[in-house]
């Protein structure tokens, strides 16, 4: 089997604060296939944001990788050059936010922003970026394209402005575009038209999609394979059906068990995970040798708050594994 | 924009009632300045001047035939300068408008750089080296700062000219000599008019450049692989731009006023310093019409400012009238 697409192995984020050191992403592995999708999920402040911008290299000012590996095509992205990064990103990976109203610059054309990306990564002249600008906005189905192509931001609706920034972000058609929850400020409606769009264009372009949501009902509909994170590790990855009707890790349940029929009401809006009693613990615990999930967890024991659970395959299932002292096993 | 212009309107011809008002009620007129100069007069004599110039009319029927002669742009005659004073006025309004805008465009673009460099490094040299200029320079008096300036770089160090706004020896010298020479007298009094300011520009800009690099749409500029420069001087500069024009705008009757004295230390041919004169002289009709013309300045100032403003952001384009 050749390589894939991405690989990332122990993956380690750390933030400098003024207190000291924080771990922010603790030993996160996962891999990507050419024009595979796959979704992290996971409750609020899990580092889920934090693992897509270590893949674009825009961590924030005080974070910085700590360890591990993001091997893409071969090439190892947590060393390569700033320079060599500005040619990846809206080129090679993309990414799209979840404020579609304030991500795209007021003050020029949608045209211009498009035609930006052609401009720098593809070397087209300016009437030629803007041609095929016009092409890109009819691709995410935005009518009279022509026309709208001299639009500023404001004169577009919410979802027209998460559509400009799809159009951006494939405009050079990258293997890897990263969306990161980005229908959460819209409607239910816009919402399915949106997730129908990027599945039609990444089809299309063999794209790669990495999906973050906290819509379990957008994970069945998107994607093929689900990683879930909890405070900065991964507590569970494998194809998305297994892990619906088997799932191993008792996080992992609690977020199923409270969407009671996932794939029959798949765009259903749900701002937040809902609920499992408890919180995420705070951020400068994320590093300690524990499963962080034991004071929320039934089936706790000694050595769950006294160790970290490794990695381990589940029995009967291709490519899926948990990390759990006590997993359920696959057919419960 | 029609609507701004109304306002526009409104405002200078209050501005015009209130100056004749306050003027009229002052003690003392033309008459009393006129009799001091022949070496005292009579009652009668004072009569009769005050019955030439209308003084002796009701304030109501003055201001009327007042307003009526602003309209044509008739501001009376300036018996001190023995002039009529639009073309007293005609005479000194470029250099001042010369100087004031010059002064803003220097404080603008000087202090717009300065704020964004040190926006980029918030705690670096420079930064605070912005902050204590902006304390300096908005502390400073400006006829102090001026004099320094004199004396610094036209005194000990002959660089520039003295005072005035053209070499005289120039008169029959070609024109773009004469425009250089002018160039080379106007920069030290814009330099010391725009001191007052351009620390107050680089300071705002810093703090909205800061506010804008924390948008999620630099977040988009560079996830695109767009280069930090490219980032800041193409995405995020035009966005930062439009509160600085905003305060630049609402600086311009300071500018004009600080005007006055820096034409002073300098002798810039200005209405600055015919202002001093006619007010030393007691002429209200030259005082009344530079308050109209100073008033006019600010407000072209402020439709000018509108005007930038709607070139940066198409959000005011499509938001105002
Ligand atoms: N700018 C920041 N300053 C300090 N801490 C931050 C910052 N951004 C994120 N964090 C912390 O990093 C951790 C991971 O955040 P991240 O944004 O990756 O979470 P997330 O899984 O994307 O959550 P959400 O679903 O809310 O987007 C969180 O605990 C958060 O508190
Ligand atoms: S390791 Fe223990 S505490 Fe953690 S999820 Fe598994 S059973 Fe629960
Ligand atoms: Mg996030």
């Amino acid at each position: 089997m050749a390589a894939p697409l991405l690989e990332v192995r122990d993956l380690g984020v750390r933030f400098t604060t003024r207190d000291g050191q924080v771990t922010v992403l603790d030993d996160v592995s996962f891999t990507l296939e050419r024009g595979e999708r796959i979704s992290f999920v996971g409750e609020s402040g899990c580092g889920k944001s934090m693992t897509a911008l270590a893949l674009m290299g825009l961590l924030p000012a005080m974070g910085q990788v700590s360890g591990g590996m993001i091997n893409f095509k071969g090439e190892d992205l947590v060393t390569a050059s700033e320079s060599r990064m500005r040619q990846i990103r809206g080129n090679e990976i993309s990414m799209i936010f979840q404020e579609p109203m304030t991500s795209l610059n007021p003050v020029f054309t949608i045209g211009r922003q498009i035609a930006e990306v052609l401009q720098l990564h593809r070397g087209l002249d300016r009437r030629a970026a803007l041609a095929r600008a016009i092409d890109l906005l009819e691709a995410v189905r935005i009518p009279n394209a022509a026309a709208r192509i001299d639009d500023y931001p404001h004169q577009l609706s919410g979802g027209q402005r998460q559509r400009v920034m799809i159009a951006i972000a494939l405009a050079c058609e990258p293997e890897i575009l990263i969306a990161d929850e980005p229908t959460t400020a819209l409607d239910v409606t816009v919402q399915a038209e949106i997730f129908a769009l990027l599945r039609d264009l990444g089809a299309k372009l063999e794209t790669a999609i990495i999906l973050i949501t906290h819509d379990m009902g957008a994970v069945a509909q998107m994607a093929e394979r689900m990683l879930v994170m909890y405070a900065g590790r991964r507590v569970e990855e494998g194809r998305v059906a297994d892990i619906i009707k088997a799932s191993a890790h008792p996080y992992t349940r609690g977020l199923i068990s409270c969407v009671p029929h996932i794939t029959a009401d798949a765009t259903r809006r749900l701002d937040r995970l809902p609920e499992i009693d408890g919180i995420v613990p705070p951020i400068t615990s994320f590093g300690r040798d524990a499963c962080l999930f034991a004071p929320r967890c039934g089936r706790a024991s000694e050595a769950c708050h006294g160790g970290r659970p490794a990695q381990a395959e589940v029995a009967g299932h291709k490519a899926h594994s948990v990390a759990c002292w006590h997993p359920h096993d696959g057919g419960a | 924009m029609a609507v701004r212009a109304g306002y526009a309107l409104a405002l200078l011809l209050a501005v015009v009632v209130l100056n004749f008002t306050l003027i009229h009620i002052a003690p003392g007129d033309i008459a009393d300045t006129i009799a001091g100069d022949m070496g005292g007069a009579t009652e009668e004599v004072m009569a009769q001047i005050r019955a030439d110039y209308g003084l002796d009319k009701s304030f109501a029927v003055q201001l009327g035939i007042y307003l009526g002669n602003v309209v044509r742009l008739d501001f009376g005659y300036s018996f001190f300068f023995n002039t009529p004073v639009t073309s007293l006025i005609a005479e000194r309004l470029p250099a001042t408008l010369l100087l004031v805008f010059t002064a803003q465009i220097f404080a603008l673009v000087i202090g717009v750089i300065l704020g964004v460099i040190s926006a980029r490094r918030p705690d670096g040299l420079l930064s605070h080296f912005v902050t204590l200029l902006a304390l300096f320079g908005y502390s400073a008096p400006v006829f102090w700062t001026g004099i320094m300036l004199l004396i610094g770089l036209s005194l000990m160090l002959p660089l520039f000219p003295v005072a005035g706004m053209i070499d005289v020896t120039l008169i029959d010298a070609p024109l773009w000599r004469q425009y250089l020479s002018v160039a080379h007298h106007l920069f030290l009094p814009a330099l010391t008019l725009a001191s007052i300011f351009l620390a107050l520009y680089s300071r705002l800009c810093r703090a909205s450049m800061l506010e804008v690099l924390g948008a999620d749409y630099i977040r988009t500029a560079r996830a695109k692989g767009l280069s930090e420069r490219d980032t800041v001087y193409r995405h995020a500069l035009k966005n930062s731009l439009g509160p600085v024009v905003t305060l630049a705008g609402l600086q311009f009757s300071a500018v004009v006023s600080g005007a006055v004295l820096v034409e002073t230390v300098f002798s810039w041919p200005g209405l600055g310093t015919l202002a001093l004169q006619s007010i030393l002289a007691r002429d209200t009709p030259t005082i009344l019409g530079i308050l109209f013309f100073s008033a006019l300045v600010v407000i072209v100032g402020n439709l000018l400012t509108d005007l930038v403003l709607r070139l940066i952001d198409p959000r005011i384009r499509a938001g105002g009238g």
